[in-house]
């Protein structure tokens, strides 16, 4: 996902949010992961907004995509420029009602926005795992996040949400703990990666490892391998947004010059805007992090480890009412993806409805304000006519 | 003479008269619902358990703000994924005649649905017959209102054609009720006398042929 940061237009906001930790598995009761290894202690950065009622019922758990964090929504300080990276859907009154809702949401297993993930260091060797850090899959990061609910004493969630690598988390959700969600809101996300996105994320990962200062992923207080990151960055940037928006966003445009330079420096908008963002992505992403949660998002295959290779028996285990919603430019994980679930999702009886956003913006469609997906939304969790 | 009992709530007379056939708590799918009226209707009035399928983006975004189950996609396919009498009723309301190949989906629905519920223009009444025998121009009437040119009304249908469908596809009519009122107004009444000419719409309760 990319960052379109922006503050709310209407000034609706959350206000000052804190992030917290909660630490658990402490040896010798550490938590299996679906590799075979333990892993503990871990720590899970969570923030959140809105209140939890007396009946502990209005909980909504967000989950957030590759390269997100815990921070939904609201600032840290209000000297903050920017809030959290879901600011617009999340708040009084918007699409996500934190008037309604306690909002939890928390940084996935394996990342570096405060979770335990390959930067963190090894109780037992007091260094940086580096890729001594176990592989970890979706289904890992779920699990934390329940060992998180548990915590907080919630039974049961009004709904889990996810975009992308999110709404994995949240399909996972839904078959590994039915009887603990009650809905499911589930956006330009899929049940598995098609070749496609699994040769883009190799690709990536490639330019993380080809740089000589990845150092076999033991680089922690030495030179980081930015070059490698910030490539990789730039290759995720362009499956998030489609040939449409790049054609408007930057055309052929050239940055900051009437003519080509005849050099290799920057010459087209497109490139300058994709260094940039390379660049500011290595200022606060860990690169073992983004090899371990590209891994994770490939591993994912609901069909396969709920299913027996069958969407429709993956499926048969859910019982959330289900939101899906894809978006028409998003060629990452497209339309057809989503179909596919749709349609395992009727054939087992589930509540579901689907609706297809026309939008520009590529995969990262969820990212941008739009008040059609704001309002489906917010029409799909405050459904109180459910007899 | 409103003889529904629903008459004072505010949709379509037309969908008011499809809403009194369903029983309180029936499971329903609804084809071609449009922005959801009926299925909401249906949801708050009798507890019916909806789900709808349209086609148009702003359609279906217009049921899940308003708490209706969707699913945005073509009818004719996203009917097939459900297994036999998923529902009790089907409703195709006022969508008859835009289906390119109506025996198909017809039998779709009454496999999954134990009874279907179908209403068409009825392009019999008095003022198409005259509109085209003194004018010569293909009729344009205010269930109708549209040219030749841009209508999405692909099929023209009368309540005659409809029982003789009923007989080729082999289906049951259970019940069919004609009535008259204009397209959006919410007043109407049932036509008794001659309904073959001074009914605006046809209403049809249909199932499978007993064996």
């Amino acid at each position: 996902m990319s960052e379109y940061i922006q503050h709310d237009q209407q000034g609706a906001s959350v206000g000052l949010v804190e992030k917290q930790t909660f630490t658990f598995a402490q040896p010798p009761t550490a938590m299996p992961l679906a590799c075979g290894s333990p892993l503990g202690p871990i720590t899970i950065a969570f923030e959140t907004c809105g209140r939890l009622n007396a009946a502990r019922d209005n909980a909504i758990l967000i989950l957030h995509a590759l390269s997100g964090d815990a921070h939904v929504a609201g600032v840290h300080a209000p000297s903050d420029e920017k809030p959290g990276w879901w600011d617009f859907m999340v708040g009084p009154g918007k699409g996500i009602d934190t008037d309604r809702y306690f909002v939890i949401c928390s940084n996935i297993l394996g990342s570096c926005m405060g979770s335990t993930g390959p930067a963190s260091i090894d109780p037992a060797t007091g260094r940086p795992y580096g890729l001594t850090f176990p592989v970890v899959t979706i289904g890992d990061m779920v699990e934390a996040q329940k060992a998180l609910i548990d915590h907080l004493g919630i039974q049961r969630l009004h709904a889990v949400i996810g975009g992308s690598v999110g709404g994995m988390q949240a399909l996972e959700w839904c078959v590994r703990y039915p009887t603990k969600v009650e809905s499911a809101i589930l956006l330009a996300t899929t049940t598995r990666h098609s070749a496609l996105a699994i040769a883009f994320n190799e690709v990536a990962r490639q330019s993380i490892m080809a740089d000589p200062n990845w150092n076999g992923g033991d680089y922690y207080g030495g030179p980081k391998p930015d070059m490698g990151l910030a490539v990789a960055r730039m290759i995720g940037h362009i499956t998030y947004l489609s040939d449409a928006s790049m054609r408007l966003k930057f055309g052929r445009r050239l940055q900051d010059k009437a003519d080509f330079s005849f050099n290799f420096d920057a010459d087209f908008q497109v490139e300058s805007y994709l260094r940039y963002q390379g660049r500011k992505f290595v200022e606060r992403f860990d690169a073992n992090a983004f090899l371990y949660i590209t891994k994770a998002a490939d591993y994912f295959d609901l069909e396969r480890h709920h299913g027996n290779g069958s969407a429709v028996a993956a499926f048969a285990k859910a019982r959330a009412r289900m939101l899906v919603v894809s978006f028409t430019s998003d060629w990452l994980y497209p339309t057809y993806q989503s179909r596919v679930m749709v349609k395992a999702m009727k054939k087992n009886g589930l509540d579901v409805s689907f609706c297809e956003i026309e939008a520009q913006w590529g995969h990262d469609a969820f990212l941008i304000p739009s008040p059609r997906l704001s309002g489906i939304m917010k029409g799909f969790l405050d459904d109180d006519h459910i007899p | 003479m409103t003889t529904s009992p629903e008459a004072q709530n505010g949709i379509r007379y037309d969908l008011r008269m499809v809403a009194s056939w369903i029983p309180e708590g029936a499971s329903v799918l609804g084809l071609g619902c449009g922005d959801g009226v009926l299925m909401h209707y249906l949801k708050t009035h009798k507890h019916a358990v909806c789900t709808g399928i349209d086609i148009d983006e702003a359609s279906v975004a217009s049921c899940i703000t308003k708490g209706v189950t969707v699913l945005q996609g073509d009818i004719n396919e996203e009917v097939k994924d459900y297994p036999d009498n998923a529902f009790d009723y089907v409703i195709l309301a006022q969508t008859l005649q835009q289906i390119y190949d109506p025996a198909p989906l017809i039998r779709e629905m009454l496999r999954v649905g134990r009874k279907s519920v179908v209403s068409f223009p009825n392009f019999s009444h008095w003022r198409v017959r005259l509109m085209l025998l003194l004018t010569g121009h293909a009729p344009v009437t205010p269930q109708l209102p549209y040219q030749w040119h841009d209508t999405p009304n692909i099929r023209v249908i009368t309540l005659a054609d409809f029982r003789r469908y009923a007989r080729q596809v082999g289906f049951r009519i259970l019940k069919e009720v004609a009535i008259h009122t204009d397209r959006q107004v919410k007043s109407g009444r049932v036509v008794t006398f001659w309904p073959d000419l001074f009914a605006t719409y046809g209403l049809y309760l249909i199932a499978k042929k007993t064996l």
